[in-house]
């Protein structure tokens, strides 16, 4: 196959084109979105790529109708993608829960910027991490992912549509306007050097007839798109294993939700991301992640250099979050600080898995600035005094 | 028209497991889905192709009772999703049945710009003049002066001509009838789902349960009567002068065209990219 960009070969360009490249090379075929700053560039490189190779591109009305006609993309069997920033992900959660309900693998991009409400358009942010977790309602569980660089968002922008297609859930990349509008070298593989997943289909009547149980015992039932003959009945109500709408029967509801959260829990291992550095030795450890885990890393360095036995947790998966990895990490260390540019979200998360073992400091910035190397550094000095 | 007993559409398109419906007696939208399914039985659709696609609201419970490939998503999102399904998989063919709240009140954006996309798709469009599901609240076409319960004191504001509307954003085909218009009904479905294009046949649908019972039209012969009297073929509408048909709703056909549907034209513009690209001749 022929594509619109160069492959197997490093380029210069910015965090959102490389989403838009991972995302056709990991065989999104099909693209809706809505215009919005810091994201729109997503949006204009895939308008410029996707009818190059027979994908769809198209400009929905707005953002609900963006992540809807990329669930209905899904079913129909295609790769599916948005892409938004804070306003219009608010806007898009009621159907990511009509796609995790539905069990539908989707990748939903939110770029973030300043907020609440429309608040900075041009100036990153990290105030979506809640929201990207629990922002629809009722108990449920997905995948949100966090990339620092913006090779880390080409490449986990291929993460996002495999973990979508094994888990059969929607993935969120959570990224931001620094990320998203930054220029970095990043290298673009060839498709023989891309691992691809693709959704399990029905292997026969039996399992398409429960295109929400469990047929294989991995908590995943096999996905049978539309036009395949299966008549396959797709709801948001609470639904039996075959697609039956059950809304009453406590145990119906109760083992849908239990599974969907479970089949993302039980494979935390494998979804869950972090890199250590120089954790091993460290008496004090920062976790980060995002943009600001590339100051903290800095600041890691610059404390080293200084004396002060420092290590940096980077997190690239919010969630499923390990909360135990946390917890081992507290147990090592005399106190664990965590630099993020909101008021304190991924420290809500840091805390939990600390369970009390050493004590969690938050260093929070906000305004649409990263956080500089030396902030982290007389956080932390001012601290140890 | 080929005269097909009830039982044998029942038998060959319904989910027995799924009935009986949740449909309350009296209540027109099992009639609808009769003529519906009428009209792909006549046409001979393979039913493998077809998707059907909902919001939320009573009209919206349709698709779960046939056995079909079916998307019961969220309330006025049908046609967001049936935009996905149908550009991804051109080869389907898609029915979206929607209630009038769930198309023009919570959907009337993804309405209008569906039509204005033209994207292929036949909308049955179940108008029973009020929010049934929820309990007989006042919708976008309830009629001025009529009840609801958030107006218990009648309806103040003005309603929409959801057909005329249709016609305004540009569909191909629009056809307005009551469930009484059983004939009518049947071809204009029939006609929707030959087109290209968006195409809309609404009906006129009794809910004696939630609007007849609020509104002294507690039963569906009652409502049938006053259909009788609020609607007005078109043919006779056109003589009448605007004072009579003040409160009235004409009924019948009222657009029928042929413009390229937005999969059509999406074909054209991958072409266009890739000339433009150097990519194809
Ligand atoms: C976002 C959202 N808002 C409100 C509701 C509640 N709700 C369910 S059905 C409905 C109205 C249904 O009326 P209509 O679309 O006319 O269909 P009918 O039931 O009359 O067939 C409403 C408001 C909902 N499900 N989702
Ligand atoms: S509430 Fe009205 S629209 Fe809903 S099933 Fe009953 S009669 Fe039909």
């Amino acid at each position: 196959m022929k594509y619109p960009f160069p492959v197997g070969r490093a380029d210069f360009i910015q965090g959102d084109e490389a989403i838009a490249r991972a995302a056709i090379l990991a065989g999104c075929r099909f693209y809706a979105g809505y215009p919005i700053t810091p994201a729109s560039e997503i949006f204009e490189a895939m308008a410029l790529y996707m009818p190059l190779i027979d994908g769809v591109v198209i400009q929905m009305e707005d953002e609900i109708a963006s992540i809807a006609a990329v669930i209905g993309a899904s079913w129909a069997g295609a790769k599916a993608m948005t892409a938004t920033s804070g306003p219009g992900f608010s806007l898009m959660q009621e159907n990511i829960g009509y796609a995790v309900m539905t069990e539908t693998p989707i990748v939903v991009v939110d770029v973030q910027r300043g907020g609440p409400s429309t608040g900075q358009p041009t100036l990153p942010a990290q105030g979506d991490i809640m929201q990207s977790i629990w922002g629809t309602h009722g108990d449920h569980s997905l995948i949100v992912l966090s990339p620092s660089t913006v090779q880390e968002a080409f490449d986990f922008t291929i993460r996002a549509f495999n973990l979508a297609e094994k888990y059969r859930t929607p993935v969120i990349l959570l990224t931001d306007a620094e990320v998203g509008h930054m220029r970095e070298r990043v290298y673009i593989p060839n498709p023989e050097e891309i691992e691809i997943v693709n959704r399990k289909l029905p292997q026969n009547e039996e399992e398409a007839k429960l295109p929400f149980g469990d047929p294989h015992g991995d908590l995943v039932p096999p996905m049978p798109i539309f036009g395949k003959g299966f008549k396959t009945y797709v709801t948001g109500l609470t639904h039996d294993e075959r697609g039956r709408p059950r809304t009453v029967e406590r145990e119906v509801h109760e083992r849908l939700i239990k599974r969907i959260v479970e089949k993302i829990e039980r494979n935390k291992k494998d979804i869950f991301d972090y890199q250590a550095y120089e954790l091993e030795d460290a008496e004090i450890a920062i976790v980060s992640t995002g943009i600001v885990a590339r100051s903290a890393l800095r600041a890691v360095r610059m404390l080293r250099e200084n004396g002060i036995k420092a290590g940096l947790l980077k997190i690239n998966t919010i969630w499923p979050f390990d909360f135990e990895l946390i917890e081992s990490v507290a147990e090592k260390v005399n106190a664990i600080y965590v630099p993020e540019m909101n008021l304190g979200q991924l420290y809500h998360l840091v805390k939990e898995g600390a369970n009390g073992k050493a004590p969690v400091k938050l260093i929070s910035k906000i305004g649409g600035e990263v956080h500089t190397p030396m902030e982290i550094i007389e956080f932390i000095r001012r601290d140890l005094k | 028209m080929r005269l097909v007993s009830a039982y044998e559409i029942r038998d060959k398109y319904l989910r027995k497991d799924m009935l009986p419906t949740i449909f309350c007696p009296g209540c027109g939208i099992g009639s609808v889905l009769q003529f519906t399914l009428r009209a792909i039985d006549e046409l001979g659709l393979d039913p493998d192709k077809i998707v059907w696609v909902s919001g939320i609201g009573c009209s919206s419970r349709v698709p779960g009772f046939v056995n079909f490939d079916g998307l019961h998503t969220t309330h006025g999102r049908a046609l967001a999703f049936a935009t996905g399904i149908k550009l991804a998989n051109p080869e389907l063919k898609i029915i979206a049945f929607m209630g009038d709240g769930d198309a023009a009140a919570i959907g009337g954006n993804h309405f209008i710009h569906a039509i204005r996309r033209n994207l292929d798709v036949t909308v049955i469009l179940i108008n029973n003049f009020t929010y049934g599901m929820t309990g007989g609240q006042v919708a976008p076409t309830t009629p001025k002066g009529l009840r609801g319960t958030t107006a218990p004191y009648g309806q103040f504001e003005n309603p929409f001509d959801i057909a005329q509307l249709a016609v305004a954003a540009g569909a191909n085909y629009v056809a307005r009838w009551t469930v009484f218009n059983y004939i009518q009904g049947i071809n204009s479905i029939k006609k929707a789902l030959s087109k290209e294009g968006f195409t809309l046949v609404e009906f006129l649908s009794p809910c004696p349960i939630s609007f007849g019972r609020r509104n002294r039209m507690k039963t569906a012969p009652e409502l049938i009567r006053w259909y009788q009297q609020i609607t007005v073929p078109l043919a006779k509408a056109k003589k009448m002068p605007p004072e009579e048909l003040e409160g009235k709703i004409v009924i019948g056909e009222f657009v029928d065209r042929d413009r390229p549907g937005l999969v059509r034209e999406y074909m054209e513009y991958i072409k266009r990219a890739k000339k433009i690209m150097g990519w194809e001749e």
